[in-house]
């Protein structure tokens, strides 16, 4: 019975989203509500503005800059993450104890 | 690994695979690519290193020391650039107004402050990429 209920609810909400999918704009449609001014200005205007003839990268590194930035600190974030968790053993034994050591007088 | 076939193409190979990674960052402005994709292939070419001639010379290589510099250093260097901009004209991160020379479309040295950016970039993808690497190996080993 909860199976029977959990398909109907997946079928349901699968039939939402591929009516959805239908009603989106056809690749390249020139009335797409993605191709408006701002597409436009990169075109037309992003090599005197930035001087790059890479559009991507002068969205990438000059319109979006600050946005790309926050990229890099993600990847600074989970550096820091996973450095902090799983910490290479390179202190020597008289500064402290390693990780070993602490997990075997923890258990 | 000890297999001399694997290790001979790996020598050959990794100085031309981290070539191509400078040259898709150094043209991050001219041709598809940039920081994130020169910055892949540079990592990758060292986590190749390590998967064949083993964690230890791999250190020796990129030790923790280094992968600390350039992680900080490529980000502040990213900040550093933002910062001239917020100096020189009020904005953070400003290109050509706060005075990056322009130069002429296409050329290497053009675009203001998008190769250094992208330089930047390149170096904290590449040295993510190989710390993450090199500490979950390690971690296997103990």
């Amino acid at each position: 019975m909860k199976k029977r209920l959990k398909t109907i609810l997946f079928l349901t909400l699968f039939a939402v989203l591929a009516y959805n999918i239908l009603e989106m704009p056809r690749g390249g449609d020139i009335n797409s509500p993605a191709y408006n001014e701002a597409t436009e200005h990169f075109i037309e205007k992003s090599e005197s503005e930035t001087g790059a003839i890479n559009i991507i990268g002068a969205i990438l590194t000059d319109y979006r800059a600050f946005d790309t930035l926050g990229e890099t600190i993600v990847l600074f974030t989970s550096i820091v993450a996973v450095v902090s968790v799983l910490r290479p053993d390179a202190k020597p034994e008289s500064e402290g104890k390693t990780r070993k050591e602490e997990m075997e007088d923890a258990s | 690994m000890n297999n001399l076939i694997v290790s001979t193409i790996t020598r050959m190979v990794v100085p031309f695979i981290q070539l191509y990674g400078i040259y898709i960052i150094l043209h991050g402005h001219i041709s598809p690519g940039g920081g994130f994709s020169g910055g892949a292939l540079i990592g990758t070419s060292l986590i190749l290193y390590t998967l064949v001639f083993g964690v230890k010379k791999a250190e020796k290589k990129f030790s923790h020391r280094v992968s600390e510099i350039a992680e900080s250093g490529g980000i502040l260097l990213y900040i550093a650039v933002g910062l001239i901009g917020m100096i020189v004209a009020g904005s953070f991160l400003t290109n050509l107004g706060a005075g990056f020379p322009k130069g002429t479309p296409g050329e290497l040295i053009s675009a203001g402050m998008i190769p250094i950016l992208m330089i930047g970039i390149g170096i904290k993808v590449a040295s993510t990429m190989i710390t993450l690497f090199h500490t979950l190996i390690e971690e296997e080993d103990v």
